[in-house]
Formats: structure tokens, sequence, C-alpha cells
């Protein structure tokens, strides 16, 4: 089998759009000699050099503004977050600056960057290193929020990312890196802001992302051998999401159940539902349903730990029930 | 009372500064130096002016006191070719990087006009014609975007080959943010990477009320530029000529790769620490020292002295310019608001 692992497959988005546009650099803890702690920058160090793939002291905050001041004077910068959780540190470059500045300067500026790095909740690391920050960064203005879950979807939407002139958050999942998979051929370009309708249905949609998407289709082998006809949706674009696409789902199947990672308080789905809510309201036959993580840090124990994030047993459960009781 | 040893300890290291290698002039540059001051200075006394009269809200911060150090460094350098960044007491740092007073007042008073299409404010200036990197209204945030445009430099030199790439970014910061994280990062790195920045720290003593010396270990910030191994120096920040020469030579230091420098200016400001201060906590005879040293009033004497300009042309010029700052108060009085259809605009690159 000749498929390409997930963050092999980041590497060569990162790869080809550097040897194809030479502002295009990468910066952070770690990515240049060491390749990066989960290898998505091996080799381009030696390939293109210490500017353009640079080791940076271990300083969030700065760098990602060294970033921003590098954007606003025509490079386009890729920063990793060694650990997305680390960005928690450059928490204000990320809004003040990166997301704000466009549009504070009445336009003077563009902030083409891209900050990318693993997220998620992995195999027992620790609430400090399962963060999912894409809720946290959610209200920002200004910034674009995707999150891979293939390793096709990862290049396509990678490279789209670095060609983007808007701050891009990309949000990989440690837990994913090693899904493998055969690439389309050529310069494949995802579009950013399209959700990726995995699975056509009529009885009910749900709406998920990241590794999530994996769980879900775990539970959709049980669900189809129960005769219920699940559509499922990948949301790719967390900001802004793809409206037209889940609305048209709803539309169909008049019932929605939201699969995430993050927590339930001030999460992705709580923006989501507030959304469906307002603009699909009428089309919903059953009140739309969050599956999402405990409210709480994630424990170091593995059955505390399975126990705080959604598994498939509760996406079959609660799809059940909304199909059959439309709770 | 600390406050009061603290004030003699800061008026006394000006005093007894070595003479800091003033930078030589001639006429036509210190006419250019006198009329760019004089703009500052008129500028900001006819912001709070308007600010009292209703016409500018928010929170404006002034830089009287301050001009010879934005002079000293900004018309030491190329405008629209080296870089400046600056904080929310940005005003005067525009006008020396050569955005036109019209669209500084006119983005104070909130219109279309601006320089930040009135979606900026008084702290939020920005320029890109003028490569202004912003006015940055949290204390130490700009400090790593300079650093990022200086990276741009070194990488349009050595990883694109562009001999040609050899623009200084030159940050400014005041005294307070010297203790903060982002101003000993960026130090750093920028000397590690040896990037043509210039950290200008504008020591004004006070960090709103909080005096310097009760805020930091060691007060000569200059030195702390040696823990990295980079070059500090420490100069008369009420002396136009003494920044022009620090500036000169950290310039020299920048554009032939040799790196990054820490200037600390010892200046003061002259109002409080935004018109919204009520500004009880300095005392007068600290006032009254800095006064005595006003920054204008030392470059007039020096242009004197030297026979390069007489008292008449110098008035001259300071009549030119109060009919410049009145032109951009009434430009931004006519001046359109924003289309509120625009509401929106600017969120996105493509639009
Ligand atoms: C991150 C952050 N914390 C607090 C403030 C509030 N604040 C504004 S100016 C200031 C003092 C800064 O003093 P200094 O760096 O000496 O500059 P100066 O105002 O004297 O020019 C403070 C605490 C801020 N703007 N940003
Ligand atoms: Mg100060």
């Amino acid at each position: 089998m000749s498929g390409t692992l997930l963050f092999n497959a980041l590497r060569e988005a990162i790869d080809e759009e550097m040897a194809r546009d030479s502002h295009v650099c990468v910066m952070g803890e770690d990515v240049g000699q060491y390749g990066g702690s989960y290898k998505v920058t091996k080799g381009l160090f030696e390939k293109y050099g210490e500017l353009r793939v640079l080791d940076t002291p271990i300083a969030e905050n700065s760098f990602t503004g060294m970033a921003v001041g590098a954007a606003m004077t025509g490079l386009r910068p890729i920063v990793e977050g060694m650990n997305m959780g680390f960005l928690l540190l450059a928490f204000n470059q990320i809004s003040n600056n990166m997301g704000m500045l466009r549009y504070t300067s009445g336009g003077n500026y563009k902030i083409p960057t891209v900050v990318r790095g693993p997220g998620g909740v992995g195999r027992q690391l620790g609430a400090e290193h399962s963060q999912r920050l894409e809720a946290y960064f959610h209200a920002v203005p200004g910034i674009k929020i995707v999150a891979c879950s293939t390793p096709t979807n990862a290049k396509g939407l990678m490279k789209a990312a670095i060609r983007d002139d808007n701050p891009v958050l990309f949000f990989e999942h440690v837990l994913l890196y090693n899904l493998s998979e055969e690439l389309p051929k050529g310069d494949y370009v995802c579009s950013l802001d399209q959700a990726d309708l995995v699975k056509e249905g009529k009885d009910v949609t749900i709406l998920t992302y990241s590794r999530m998407r994996h769980h879900c289709l775990k539970a959709l082998e049980t669900l189809e051998s129960n005769g219920v006809d699940v559509e499922l949706i990948d949301l790719i674009s967390l900001k802004p999401f793809d409206m037209d696409t889940i609305a048209r789902s709803i539309r169909k199947t008049h019932r929605v159940v939201i699969v995430e990672e993050c927590m339930k308080t001030g999460g992705i789905g709580a923006e989501l539902i507030a959304l469906i809510t307002e603009q699909c309201f009428d089309d919903l036959d059953a009140r739309p349903v969050r599956l999402s993580s405990q409210d709480i840090p994630t424990p170091y124990n593995g059955k505390l730990e399975n126990l705080t994030i959604i598994q498939p047993h509760q996406i079959v459960d609660v799809v059940n029930r909304i199909v059959q009781k439309g709770i | 009372m600390t406050t009061a040893l603290n004030q003699s300890e800061h008026a006394e290291r000006l005093s007894s500064l070595v003479s800091a290698m003033p930078a030589e002039i001639d006429r036509e540059i210190g006419l250019d130096l006198f009329r760019d001051m004089t703009l500052g200075r008129r500028f900001e006394d006819k912001c709070a002016e308007m600010y009292y009269r209703g016409k500018m809200f928010g929170f404006v911060h002034l830089y009287n006191g301050q001009e010879a150090v934005s002079t000293g460094v900004i018309c030491a350098m190329k405008r629209k070719h080296d870089w400046f960044c600056s904080t929310y007491r940005d005003h005067v740092h525009a006008l020396s990087a050569g955005v036109p007073a019209r669209e500084v007042m006119s983005e104070l008073f909130g219109k279309e006009t601006g320089c930040s299409k009135g979606r900026g404010g008084s702290m939020h200036l920005f320029s890109q014609e003028h490569h202004l990197l912003g006015g940055y209204a949290f204390i130490g945030e700009g400090i790593p975007v300079a650093l990022g445009a200086a990276f741009s430099s070194r990488y349009k030199r050595d990883a694109l080959g562009d001999e040609r790439s050899d623009a200084v970014t030159a940050a400014f910061f005041g005294d307070g943010t010297c203790n903060n994280g982002q101003f000993f990062e960026c130090l750093n790195m920028a000397q590690l990477w040896k990037l043509p920045i210039i950290f200008v720290v504008e020591n004004n003593k006070w960090a709103i009320g909080m005096a310097h010396d009760r805020a930091t270990s060691d007060p000569e910030i200059w030195r702390k530029a040696s823990a990295f191994g980079m070059a500090g120096e420490e100069v008369d920040g009420m002396d136009v000529l003494a920044v022009r020469g620090a500036t000169l030579r950290a310039l020299e230091r920048a554009r032939s790769g040799e790196g990054p420098t820490l200037i600390e200016c010892l200046t003061y400001r002259y109002r409080g620490h935004s018109l919204a201060d009520p500004d009880e906590l300095r005392e007068a005879e600290e006032k009254e020292f800095w006064a005595k040293k006003d920054p204008l009033k030392k470059l007039e004497k020096d242009l004197t002295d030297k026979k390069l300009a007489s008292q008449d042309e110098l008035r001259k010029i300071e009549k030119e310019i109060d009919l410049e700052v009145q032109d951009s108060v009434e430009f931004a009085i006519e001046a359109n608001e924003p289309d509120q259809d625009e509401l929106t605009k600017y969120i996105w690159a493509d639009d």
C-alpha cells in the first residue's frame, strides 16, 4: 500500500508551497533541525535553510508577534505551535494583532499567516497537553479556523491556508497524525470554507470535526446496521461555518446532532446551535443535540479520560433515540 | 519618601551623562529637525484643545516633552524605506514618519480620511505607505511585530538574495514596558539572529503612576542589553542631536549586519499619562527640573549658537507649522465619517 501518513501529507503541502513561493517560511520551536515535534517539518531545514525554517526560542507570544510583523512586511509565515495549548501564551498576538490588526489599520495591512499544530485529547497526555483551543479562539474576529481530519484534506487545506491572505488557525489532532491514505495527485488544494459531506443520508444530520469524524464513522457502522441513514458532515471550517451545506442538510433530515471534542460550555457546538436555531428553526423536527466533552480539565487516568470525551456508543445511543423518539 | 529620592536619581542620571557624541548637522538638517519637533509639539497641543472641546474621544496619550526622541530617531532614518513601530503614544511617531498631519488628525476625529480610516483611533495609527507598523495599545505587543519587520529585511537579503534589502526597524516603547517579557524575548531573538532593529526606550520615568525605580530591579535599562551581548547606549533624550548621534551609530551597526542596538533615552512627558489622567503623583520640583530641559529650546539654542539659523527664521517656521496644524483640524472637521454600510469592511483580506 502506498498511502501517505497525515503528518507527511502536511509536510508535502508545506514543502510544495515553500518551493512555489519563496516568501513562505516556517517558524517555531524545534521546527528546524529537530524536524518538528510530530515531524511535520522534517527535512525542510536541510532543504530550505535556517532562515526559511527558523528554530525559535521558547517564546510563544513573541515569535507569534514576529510572524505578524513579518507578514505585514511581505512574508508568509507558518507558525508551529509545538502543541496548540502553548499558544495560550500567544493569545494576545493572535487576537489583537493577527485577528484584529487589518481592521484596526483600516485595511493598511494584510496578515497572511498560518498558525498550525497538534491539539485535541491524546492518550493520557494530561490536562495541559489535551486542550482544544479552537473554542477559545472562536470569538476572535478576522481569523479563519480550520480543522483537518484525513491525510487528503490535511494536504489540501494546508496548501489553501498558506495561499490565503488571511490569518488561518489550522488545527491538527495528535491522534490522527498516523492515519494513512492515498493522496490525490498533483497540486491538490481544498477550499478553506467548505464543509465535507462525508456521507449522504436522510434521517439525521451529524455535524462534527477533527478526530470525532472517525468516532462518528465508527458509530455509523452500528447505526447503518440498525437501518438508520445518517448524513455525516465534517465541518472542516470552524470559522466561518459553511452554513449553506449545513442548512441544506437540515432541510433534508430535519434533525441535527453535533459531535465535538471541545468542552460543552462556550464550545464550537454552542455557536453552531445558536446559528442553526436562528437560521433553520422551521426545518427542525427535533431539538438539536450536542455531544461534547465534559466541562473539566482532561484527567490523566485512562478510564476517566475516556469518560471525558464522547465515545462512539454514545453517538449511537443519541442518534437512535432522536430518530426513534424524536426527543 | 521613595518618589522624591527616585526623582533626583533620574535627574542625576541625566545631569551626569557624559557627552553622548551628538550628531553633527548642517543648516538644512537642523531646520528639518526643528520643523519636525515643532510639528510634534504643536500638533499635540492642538489635540488637547480638541479633546477638551469634545472633538476626539477615548484615551489620548500626548507626547509633549519627548519630541527629541521621535525626531532624533526617525529623521535619522530613511522614510518609506525603514520601518517604524510605536505604542499608544503614537501621534508624533506617525508625523515624524511622514504621515500627513491631516491623516493623523482626521483619524483622531474618527473620519474616513484618517490613516486608519477612522477604525483605529488615537492608539492605532497605521500607514503602510509610510512604513508605520502601527500604534499598539497593549504595552509590549508592538516589539515582536517590529522584530518581524526586521526579520523580513534579513530574510529578503539572505534567503531571497535581495542585496538592496537593508531596511532597519525602529521599535519605540516606554520604561514600564521594559519589565514585560516580550521586551526580553525580543532582545534575545534580535541579538541571536543579528536583526536590523533599534530598540528605542523612551524612559520618561513613569508608567502611568508607577515610578520607574519602583518597578524595576536595575533602573538603567540600557545595561540590560549587555545580558544579551547587545550594544546598549544611554542618551539624553531631551537633546535631539544626542539621540540622532546614537541612532546613526545604531543604523550603521544594523545596516552592516552587526545587528540590534538598545538605546535608552532619558526623557520626560510634560503632560499626564493620558488626557484622562489627573497627574497628581508627580511633584512640582520634578516637573520644573524637566521643564528647564525642554528639547525644543535646547535645539533652538544649538541652532542659534552655531549660527545655523536665526530666531526670526525659527519663529517663521513655528507660524508655518501652526497653519499646518490648523489646516489639519479644518480638514478633519470637514471630512466624512466612514460609510455605515462599510462597518464590516477590512475584516478579511479581500475587502
Ligand atoms: C498589556 C497592558 N497592560 C496594561 C496596560 C495599561 N497601561 C497603559 S500605558 C501603561 C504604562 C506604560 O508605561 P511606559 O511603558 O513607561 O510608557 P509611557 O506611557 O510612559 O510612554 C499601562 C500600565 C496596557 N496598555 N497594556
Ligand atoms: Mg514611561
